[in-house]
């Protein structure tokens, strides 16, 4: 039996990249991706938590993340593709119509 | 519910049938110009004759509210609906009704663009300002008096003059800031008291000196930019001289009453002990804009900027006498509350009679009206004599009152005071001279004399002048009760011993 | 309801007929209500003087006009003797006026308005008059103003006359302003505004001090002097002297009925009324005696040299204002309201013949342009001759009996100050005789000096304008005759009528310095028209030589002493300079508004500071929102430790 740290750990390491990946790189399509990475690290110690703790609930919140991140995803990449097709870029820097 | 002697709620039909005739001219298409102002013109005279049983079924021999009406309306929090008039503020009612057909009336031609939101801004705004004179519950209260708002800082702002919105945002940041400290006092009497809102049961109760004072200065904050008294009057001129005539006109004749009311209403019967120690700050201020007003209104070279500022010295008059707190002061104020919205009105409406016709506002551009507008001329000069107080028009009865209570009350605050009628008189027969005498301005050549709208809208104004001045009594009447009940909260609320400066001048006397 | 009450709202009702429907039915004959109304009140005059006579008098209040508190006033009326005799002197210059005015202002275009106004100023001063209040005393007070003010500034496209008009009206505005503090020092000091009460009561206060704006005063001399303020204003006495003569822009009939004969008296009826009062204050006297007298002598020495027709009759009004006053001063109340009395016809008939004089002359009012008009106008010279012999003092005209009746209680009176204003008053009967008679030769006598146009026109005024000159000049003979001395075998029968209002001082002299005073004031009232006679009859020459070799004072005198220019740079122009460059300029530019403004522009500056926060950048926000993590996740770790 892997023990209950050992998920834990993996996904730490898992959303840790994906924070890493977030804050570092300037590719709109890989933060997204890194944005789906902190999501999954997420699911996998709820999973380890529901199984742990014998509790449903856990994998039940799993099936609802997931269903969202593949709407945010497909949400997200269309923002995106309108964004390339405006600016023809996917560089985030390049995206700064917000700045005050 | 409690029922208020007249079978219907009186009160409620006179706030919201305005809101009404809002809602109907909605509508009504935007192309029916002439239903439109139809309608708005028939709501505010129906408005109008609603409102004359007020003033024959008032009880004047007691001071207690009168036409209650009463409901339950947020319970959790002990909100009611609740309105009732007294002698204080039901002439500002009948004012109200008055003004807003006269300004509809002034409006006819002279408003083009946006007929429709103009007259519905116009409605609202009336029903707002009945309901702030109306309103005993604070909650009510605050609501009509944020309303009011609204309607006038779209009436200045959509269709003022070239410099209109700087105007209108200047005129609704100050009485915000006002206002909002006034919210947080209401909230604070709330808790203090209890969770009630009710007016009247507050002005009841007692509250420690240093929180009064707090009070009392949180709810000036409000009231004394509405007045406006020195120095926070000077969005009034700005938002006078771009508004349209009866933008000025409302805010002349009733917009500007409130921060008086609110003085009447709240400030000295809730917080006695502080408005009696704050009596010399108030005092001064009054007298620094009577004559601070006076004299700048003589470098004053735009016909409604003069106006306007004449209006910051007339309303240091009226604060002068509500803080002289004896009866004659107290009486004179209310009085003269009522004819400065009849005269400082009326100047404001024969200046759009004539603006229409010109479209200057400088001084310089007239001269001679008189042998051109002769009818005008006469019907300005009652105006221009009313102003400056001349006997057996309104004007005098106002300012004498005022000035024998602030005499008696303070002798130098007195003949201060009444170097400002000096001055009064000095600017507005100059003004006068300068627009009516000499000789005729190439630009006014030719002009036609008022029209049968124009006259219509100018004589109950006349009436009321010299009603006011020969027979003050039909007014005064309503006041003496609810006065003298004033006075007794003033003189013995707070802690006893205090010491009781209000008092009528006979009691002095003796 | 009395009849008496007629006497008011007569004129009253022909004002709102006039004004209302003058202009479009009565036009040419608005004159007409206006003569009825005047007269119909001058027959209940006459009727309420013959019923004063038989001892009756009323004092009644028509309803109450302001009651707040324990005020109250009521539009109520008192008639006693000396309302009695200024009802008789308003209503009877009204009406001679009245009907002079309807030749005057013939084909004036303005005719029902002129006429309006000429109605409602009559009834506001049988108001004055007949009030039995100080507040309706201070309605009247500012109706005859208001009036006054329309009236002057009648040509109102003339910006001389509209200024004069104004000008008026703020002057008096300083006087009544010491009057209605003056007012409410006695209600405050007798809890009620009625004569009756306040005169009966006066005297428990007769040592009475008070604190006024910090200093202790005695209180019968503060109310008294405070009314006094309103008394020069409207009195035009010195200080406030200037309006009047600058009121000579009105068309002349009204120069004669309210800068003349009635309104400007009213500041000498109100000291009369109030005489009670007065009367407790020896200080307050001597101020009135001096302020008359000072007045009197500086306006006569301005009549020397003026030039307009008009403005020299102003000054004199001016002047004989000033005896009148100086009369009450010195105690003597029933001779000042007789010198009004007497006055009010001769002043009237004066400035009427003056406007006679205009008409023919078409408007010119400059006596160096004028000379030779007695044969042109006989019946204007001679009414105008026999006024000026009155005003003069000639013996047996109106003008003697009431100037030699203050004289000489000047003289003999207890004042402490009596004899040196009898001095002055002598004096001045001397300036006055000269410069009315240097009015009479210049412009009657000699030859003409105007232009040959006007010498074509040169006429006589029409029937209707002679015909009241005529009734005037019988009672600028006759209305002094009522108060012969008992040293000339009179009844002095003035004086008794008055008494029981006014009181008498009785003069401590002996016959002898009686018949002293009347001589003296006799040979120099001669003397000044002899004198007159020589310097602008016999020899022309010496007026050019005097002025050329005291061209200073001539100056001065010609400038009426700067008093006007003064003002303007003492008081006018500060009080707009403040109000443009301090209270404009910098109290509300620089101080209140930049704090309005400045706060909101305040508010937006550090926002924009604080807007540079938002970079725009995503990974800017990204970092912000791990590092505010991070922070959360180890306040969180440090508190479970």
């Amino acid at each position: 039996m892997v023990p209950l740290n050992w998920y834990l750990m993996l996904s730490a390491a898992v959303f840790s990249i994906g924070v890493f990946g977030f804050l570092t790189r300037r590719n709109i399509i890989i933060m997204f991706m890194s944005v789906e990475l902190m999501l999954n690290a997420v699911n996998i110690s709820l999973v380890a938590f529901s199984h742990y703790l014998q509790d449903l609930r856990g994998q039940v919140l799993v099936f609802f993340i997931v269903t969202v991140a593949a709407a945010e995803a497909a949400i997200g990449l269309a923002i995106i593709i309108a964004l390339f097709r405006n600016k023809a870029t996917a560089h985030v820097d390049d995206m700064n119509e917000m700045k005050g | 519910m409690e029922t208020n002697g007249m079978g219907f709620p009186i009160l409620s039909t006179l706030i919201f049938l305005p809101v009404a005739g809002a809602v109907l001219l909605l509508l009504i298409p935007r192309s029916k110009e002439a239903l439109i102002k139809a309608v708005a013109l028939c709501v505010s005279i129906l408005a109008f004759v609603i409102s004359l049983p007020l003033f024959t079924a008032f009880n004047k021999a007691t001071h207690a509210m009168q036409f209650v009406e009463r409901q339950a309306w947020i319970p959790a929090w002990n909100i009611t609906y609740f309105l009732g008039l007294d002698g204080i503020s039901i002439l500002f009612v009948l004012l109200s009704t008055l003004v807003t057909i006269l300004s509809i009336l002034i409006s006819w031609e002279s408003i083009k663009n946006k007929i429709k939101e103009f007259y519905i801004s116009i409605l609202i705004l009336e029903g707002a300002m009945i309901g702030v004179f109306c309103a005993l519950d604070f909650f009510l209260f605050y609501i009509f008096w944020e309303a009011m708002l609204i309607p006038m800082y779209l009436l200045i702002g959509v269709w003022g003059g070239p410099n209109r919105v700087y105007a209108a945002i200047k005129f609704f940041l100050y009485t915000l800031v006002g206002s909002v400290l006034m919210l947080v006092g209401i909230i604070v009497l709330y808790f203090h008291a209890g969770r009630t809102f009710d007016i009247l049961d507050l002005a009841t109760r007692t509250y420690p000196y240093q929180m009064q004072l707090w009070l009392f200065w949180a709810f000036f904050a409000a009231f004394a930019v509405k007045v406006p008294m020195f120095p926070v009057h000077t969005w009034l001129p700005d938002a006078h001289t771009e508004a349209p005539t009866a933008g000025s006109v409302i805010l002349a004749a009733v917009l500007i009453k409130m921060g008086a009311y609110g003085f009447l209403r709240f400030s000295m019967p809730l917080f006695p002990e502080a408005a009696r120690a704050m009596t010399p700050v108030m005092l001064t201020l009054s007298v620094i804009a009577i004559i601070y007003g006076a004299v700048i209104c003589l470098a004053q070279t735009d016909l409604k900027r003069l106006i306007a500022y004449s209006s910051v010295s007339h309303m240091g008059f009226v604060t002068l006498g509500i803080f002289a707190l004896n009866t004659q002061g107290l009486e004179g104020g209310i009085l003269q509350m009522i004819n400065h919205g009849i005269v400082t009105g009326a100047l404001f409406l024969s200046v759009g009679v004539i603006y229409d016709r010109t479209h200057t506002r400088q001084i310089a551009d007239y001269g001679g009206v008189a042998s051109v507008m002769p009818v005008y001329s006469s019907l300005f000069i009652v105006f221009t004599l009313a102003s400056i107080g001349l006997p057996s028009t309104n004007g005098f009865i106002g300012e004498f009152l005022i000035l024998l209570g602030g005499f008696t009350a303070n002798q130098l605050a007195g003949v201060l005071a009444a170097t400002g009628i000096i001055i009064g008189a000095g600017y507005m027969l100059w003004l006068y001279q300068r627009v009516f005498f000499m000789e005729t301005n190439a630009k006014v050549t030719g002009l036609a004399d008022v029209n049968m709208r124009e006259l219509v809208t100018l004589l109950p104004m006349v009436i009321l002048v010299f009603w006011i001045g020969i027979y003050p009594d039909t007014f005064l009447g309503f006041m003496h009760e609810s006065v003298r009940h004033l006075i007794e909260r003033v003189n013995t609320g707070g802690a006893p011993g205090a010491s009781a400066i209000a008092k009528t001048v006979t009691e002095i006397l003796q | 309801m009395n009849y008496y009450l007629l006497i008011p709202f007569l004129p009253l009702a022909a004002f709102l007929i006039n004004i209302l429907f003058g202009k479009s039915l009565l036009k040419e004959n608005a004159h007409w209500v206006a003569i009825l109304a005047v007269a119909g009140s001058w027959v209940i005059s006459v009727a309420t003087l013959i019923d004063v006579t038989g001892g009756k008098t009323l004092n009644q209040d028509l309803y109450t006009w302001v009651s707040s508190g324990g005020f109250k006033a009521s539009v109520g009326f008192l008639i006693d003797p000396l309302t009695a005799v200024m009802l008789i002197v308003v209503t009877t210059c009204s009406t001679l006026i009245h009907i002079y005015s309807t030749g005057y202002m013939h084909g004036d275009n303005g005719y029902y308005r002129f006429f309006s106004y000429l109605s409602l100023f009559t009834f506001c001063m049988l108001m004055l008059v007949m009030a039995n209040n100080f507040l309706q005393l201070y309605f009247g007070w500012e109706g005859v103003g208001l009036c006054s003010y329309f009236l002057i500034g009648y040509y109102f496209n003339k910006k001389s006359a509209s200024d004069a008009g104004k000008k008026a009206f703020i002057v008096n505005r300083f006087g009544d302003f010491g009057f209605g503090i003056g007012i409410f020092m006695i209600f405050l000091t007798f809890g009620n505004i009625y004569y009756e009460p306040v005169f009966s009561q006066a005297g428990a206060f007769a040592t009475k001090t008070v604190n006024f704006l910090g200093y202790d005063v005695h209180l019968m001399t503060l109310i008294a002097l405070l009314l006094f303020c309103g008394s020069i204003g409207k009195s035009a006495q010195m200080p406030l002297h200037v309006w009047l003569p600058d009121a000579m822009e009105g068309p002349t009939p009204v120069s004669a009925l309210i800068h003349a004969a009635t309104m400007v008296t009213a500041g000498v009826f109100l000291v009369a009324r109030c005489s009670p009062i007065f009367s407790l204050s020896e200080t307050a006297l001597m101020v009135v005696a001096l302020t008359g007298a000072i007045t009197s002598l500086f306006a006569a020495t301005i009549g020397l040299v003026q030039n307009d027709l008009k403005r020299i009759i102003a000054y004199s009004t001016v002047s004989q204002l000033g005896y009148m006053f100086l009369a009450c001063g010195v105690g003597a109340y029933t001779a000042g309201v007789f010198h009004l009395y007497t006055h009010a016809f001769f002043k009237a008939l004066l400035f009427l013949c003056a406007g006679s004089v205009m008409h023919a002359m078409s408007g010119e009012l400059d006596i160096q342009k004028m000379g030779g008009l007695k044969k042109h106008m006989p019946v204007t010279y001679a009414t105008m001759l026999i006024a000026s012999f009155s005003i003069a003092g000639v013996p047996g005209l109106a003008g003697f009996f009431s100037k030699d009746e203050i004289l000489w209680l000047a003289y003999s009176g207890p004042s402490p100050v009596g004899k040196f204003v009898w001095l002055i008053g002598t004096f001045v009967a001397f300036l006055t005789a000269f410069y009315s008679f240097r009015l009479i030769f210049l412009t009657f006598h000699g030859t003409f000096r105007g232009t040959h146009e006007q010498e074509h026109h040169l006429h006589e005024s029409p029937k209707s304008m002679t015909i009241p000159l005529m009734l005037l000049c019988i009672g600028a003979i006759a209305s002094g005759w009522v108060g012969i001395p008992p040293l000339l075998h009179g009844g002095a029968h003035f004086t008794e009528f008055m008494k029981p209002v006014l009181g008498h001082p009785e003069g401590h002299g002996t016959h002898a310095e009686e018949w002293m005073v009347m001589a003296i004031s006799v040979a120099v009232g001669l003397s000044g028209i002899g004198l007159a006679w020589f310097m602008y009859v016999k020899r022309r020459d010496i007026p050019v030589k005097l002025a050329e070799q005291f061209s200073g004072f001539h100056k001065i005198l010609f400038n009426k002493y700067y008093v006007d220019e003064l003002y303007s740079l003492i008081i006018v122009r500060p009080t707009i300079w403040i109000a443009k460059n301090v209270l404009i300029g910098v109290t509300d530019a620089r101080i209140i508004e930049a704090i309005v403004n400045g706060v909101p522009a305040a508010i937006g500056g550090f926002s924009r500071q604080l807007r540079k926060v938002q970079t725009g950048f995503l990974h800017h926000y990204a970092i912000i929102m791990a590092a505010g993590a991070l922070i959360i996740m180890g306040l969180m770790l440090m508190r479970s430790w």
